[in-house]
């Protein structure tokens, strides 16, 4: 035996689960989504998805081969922003447009602000955010072979009756992920059973944007109304996917609270006052421009200084 | 009834039916004796022998080199070799005395003892510092210091931590099945000392045979009870037992007496009762061999100053070479360059990893997940603290509670990314603490 072992400071052991695992497990749980949007939309976005996952992961791979540094596609968190990405998308859109979006992601949003970890916002919604502005037709054009005319929630906004049975189950117009409650709320599940997320932020989230649409969205408590709002556009993408994204999230406990209840009524105020029908994705990347302040204004009591209760 | 715990902590593998299952076996060094003199927090020992001298066992060879230090003993009769500096489990390099031992273990006279009853305090406290007792749980507090609070009044609880939270230790649970009845007798000396104090043996809910062991001893001792905790690591940290068993919680600055506690390892409370019943000094100390590298993993009976290559012999040597060994458990250890290094009076265990897991992952970039804050007994947020050690924003991480950190090495056993989380804490505590020290 050597005399010269392999030294370190403690601890000695390691749990098992890496930042791959984690990245693997948000890919499997946005799979029920996936394969709806594919079933419901057709071909073209089954080909649209995996373009622009491909880019996102190319994207990252070739920033870091040019940067010279260490290759990190195996986390798997760029196939995570693609994916998401992705399902973000009108089933329509062309592929260039999940290209663009998809570098924008990577590129601008993740790496030139350090890499992962490091961005303050969603990639994959600073992209789609960063799409809508700059190509607004094709981003609300959510024609395609399956469906025409509008989304459920901007007929809802019109004032028209909608189904709600098609919204839980998706059978209707939106972006390739968002449309299946069901297919979401699965993958939600599991994000939850594998311990990956937990119910901090999407159930204030939810439970805050209910609250504020019976008290302003002039219909009192109509459960119609309210489960067409909760089915429709991308809150249940948003709220289990993408408001839980950990790196543009408060790590307090408390400051992930306070996070879902901006949500919640930045969601509602932007889906109730504003000119367009969806709100979530804009009030998440607001919310996520807020992360450093209410971290500051959440942080934890240490045991033994009055923060010794869960 | 909720069951008695903290929040945050781990539940890492444990590794103890390696060796839970075999009797402790006491051992008789071979080799040289070593003995440091720094076993133990506070000034070194300073040697009342030298080179040459023939010592007994049981006779002191240093004395205590102040109010916060302890005296220490030789483990067998021989002769006084060299004192020189060593190397020790922690890597340094401390003034040691070698003991070449001649087999024939003469003892030397401890003197006639005194009732229990019959002692006063002062007396009971003087034989504690004396015999050269520390916490043998892993931190090495001289035990008089602990004992001799400002207010002894205000004392309500002595705690016995009989957790044994460490993954693969095992020590603990075999004092406790094998001998119960000295634990009990030592609390009871510990109760002498605090007139209002009531005595908690408090153990992790995964030994049940110890609870019930104990129970049975203290049926008719109405002021001590068992409390079983449930079983989580780090469950015997001692901010986190007190809090478990009594609700009382202290910060990083205050003492267990500042909540009216007192806490005491097993093998302390072992040695305490020998001291004052028996007149004898601290000798002795279980030590669990194990990891899946040992061919024949058990506790063992060591003479303190006994040389790690020899409990490695004793526990059949290695079945497969090991990669890393540390002394104590795998959360809190010390990882060793090498073998040659003596048992001391806070060697807990000697624990032989076929495969190093920090070694096997590269760290990666902090992905915010936030799993650090939710294990971390001392409600920090590591990550942060982690970052503002690595770049040296002291303000800011005396501000988010570093300091508080026990560094139980929680979070670093959660990250995904592999951080060095407890690492990066620790330096930065230290230089904390070296500030305030000026």
């Amino acid at each position: 035996m050597s005399d010269l072992m392999k030294v370190s400071s403690n601890p000695h052991i390691r749990s098992k689960a890496t930042t791959g695992s984690i990245m693997g497990a948000v890919v499997l749980s946005l799979l029920p989504a996936t394969f709806f949007g594919v079933y419901n939309f057709g071909l073209h976005a089954l080909l649209l998805i995996l373009v622009t996952v491909a880019s996102a992961v190319l994207t990252e791979y070739i920033y870091e081969l040019l940067m010279k540094k260490r290759v990190t596609v195996y986390d798997l968190s760029a196939t995570v922003t693609g994916l998401l990405l992705a399902l973000n998308l009108p089933p329509g859109a062309p592929l260039w447009i999940g290209v663009v979006g998809s570098v924008f992601a990577i590129l601008v949003v993740k790496m030139l602000f350090g890499g992962l970890g490091q961005n303050f916002m969603n990639p994959a919604l600073g992209a789609r955010c960063f799409l809508l502005i700059s190509f607004t037709s094709i981003m609300t054009n959510f024609d395609c072979d399956a469906y025409t005319g509008a989304t459920p929630l901007t007929a809802l906004k019109a004032g028209e009756t909608v189904n709600v049975m098609d919204m839980i189950v998706g059978h209707t117009g939106g972006t390739i992920g968002e449309t299946s409650m069901v297919a979401l709320v699965m993958g939600a599940c599991l994000l939850i059973l594998l311990d990956i997320i937990d119910l901090r932020i999407p159930g204030s989230y939810i439970v805050s944007f209910v609250i504020f649409l019976v008290l302003f969205g002039g219909r009192g408590f109509d459960s119609a109304y309210l489960s067409a709002q909760l089915a429709g556009g991308g809150l249940m993408l948003g709220a289990f996917f993408m408001a839980t994204d950990y790196v543009t999230r408060p790590i307090t406990k408390k400051g992930q609270y306070v996070f879902g209840i901006f949500l919640g009524i930045m969601t509602g105020i932007f889906r109730l006052f504003a000119p367009g029908a969806e709100g979530v994705s804009y009030a998440i990347i607001l919310g996520n421009l807020l992360v450093p302040l209410i971290e500051k204004v959440t942080l934890p009591k240490a045991f033994g200084k009055g923060g010794e209760k869960a | 009834m909720a069951r008695l715990t903290f929040t945050g902590g781990i539940h890492p593998y444990d590794g103890k039916d390696l060796s839970k299952d075999k009797p402790m076996k006491a051992i008789l060094p071979k080799g040289d004796l070593v003995y440091p003199m720094s076993q133990h927090i506070g000034a070194p020992a300073v040697p009342v022998v030298a080179k040459g001298d023939r010592v007994l066992t049981g006779q002191k060879i240093a004395e205590a080199g102040g109010f916060v230090s302890a005296p220490i003993y030789a483990t067998v009769s021989g002769t006084v070799k060299v004192i020189e500096p060593r190397r020790v489990v922690t890597g340094d390099m401390v003034n040691c005395i070698v003991v070449e031992n001649d087999g024939l273990y003469e003892e030397v006279d401890y003197g006639p003892c005194r009732q229990l009853e019959e002692m006063t305090k002062e007396e009971i406290v003087g034989k504690i510092r004396e015999a050269g007792i520390v916490g043998m749980g892993g931190a090495g507090f001289p035990t008089h210091v602990k004992l001799s609070p400002k207010e002894p009044e205000k004392i309500e609880y002595v705690i016995a931590n009989c957790a044994e939270c460490e993954p693969y230790l095992t020590s603990d649970y075999r004092r406790m099945l094998e001998e119960p009845e000295k634990i009990v007798a030592g609390m009871k000396v510990i109760l002498r000392l605090f007139d209002r104090a009531k005595g908690i043996l408090a153990v992790e809910d995964n030994k049940p045979d110890c609870i019930e062991a104990l129970k049975k001893l203290v049926k008719d001792e109405p002021d001590i009870q068992v409390k079983a905790l449930q079983t989580k690591y780090p469950q015997g940290a001692e901010r986190q037992l007190i809090y478990a068993t009594t609700g009382r919680a202290i910060n990083s600055s205050m003492l267990p007496a500042d909540a009216g506690c007192i806490v005491d390892n097993v093998d302390t409370i072992v040695a305490i009762n020998q001291a004052v019943r028996e007149n004898k000094p601290l000798m002795h100390r279980i030590v669990t061999v194990t990891g899946d590298a040992v061919a024949d993993p058990r506790n063992f009976i060591v003479r303190i100053g006994t040389n790690y290559h020899e409990l490695i012999e004793e526990a059949g040597g290695f079945k497969t070479e090991p990669e890393k060994i540390v002394s104590g458990g795998p959360m809190m250890g010390f990882a060793l360059f090498g073998l040659d290094v003596p048992t001391t009076k806070t060697s807990s265990a000697l624990l032989c990893m076929t495969r190093d897991e920090v070694a096997r992952y590269t760290p990666g970039p902090c992905i915010n997940c936030g799993r650090c804050v939710e294990v971390c007994p001392g409600r920090v947020l590591p990550s942060k603290l982690a970052d503002f050690a690595e770049h040296g924003e002291e303000e800011k991480f005396l501000a988010y509670h570093g300091m508080e950190c026990c560094e139980c090495g929680c979070c670093s056993y959660i990250c995904p990314a592999k951080r060095p989380l407890t690492q990066e804490i620790k330096s930065m505590r230290k230089m904390q603490l070296a500030k305030k020290k000026k």
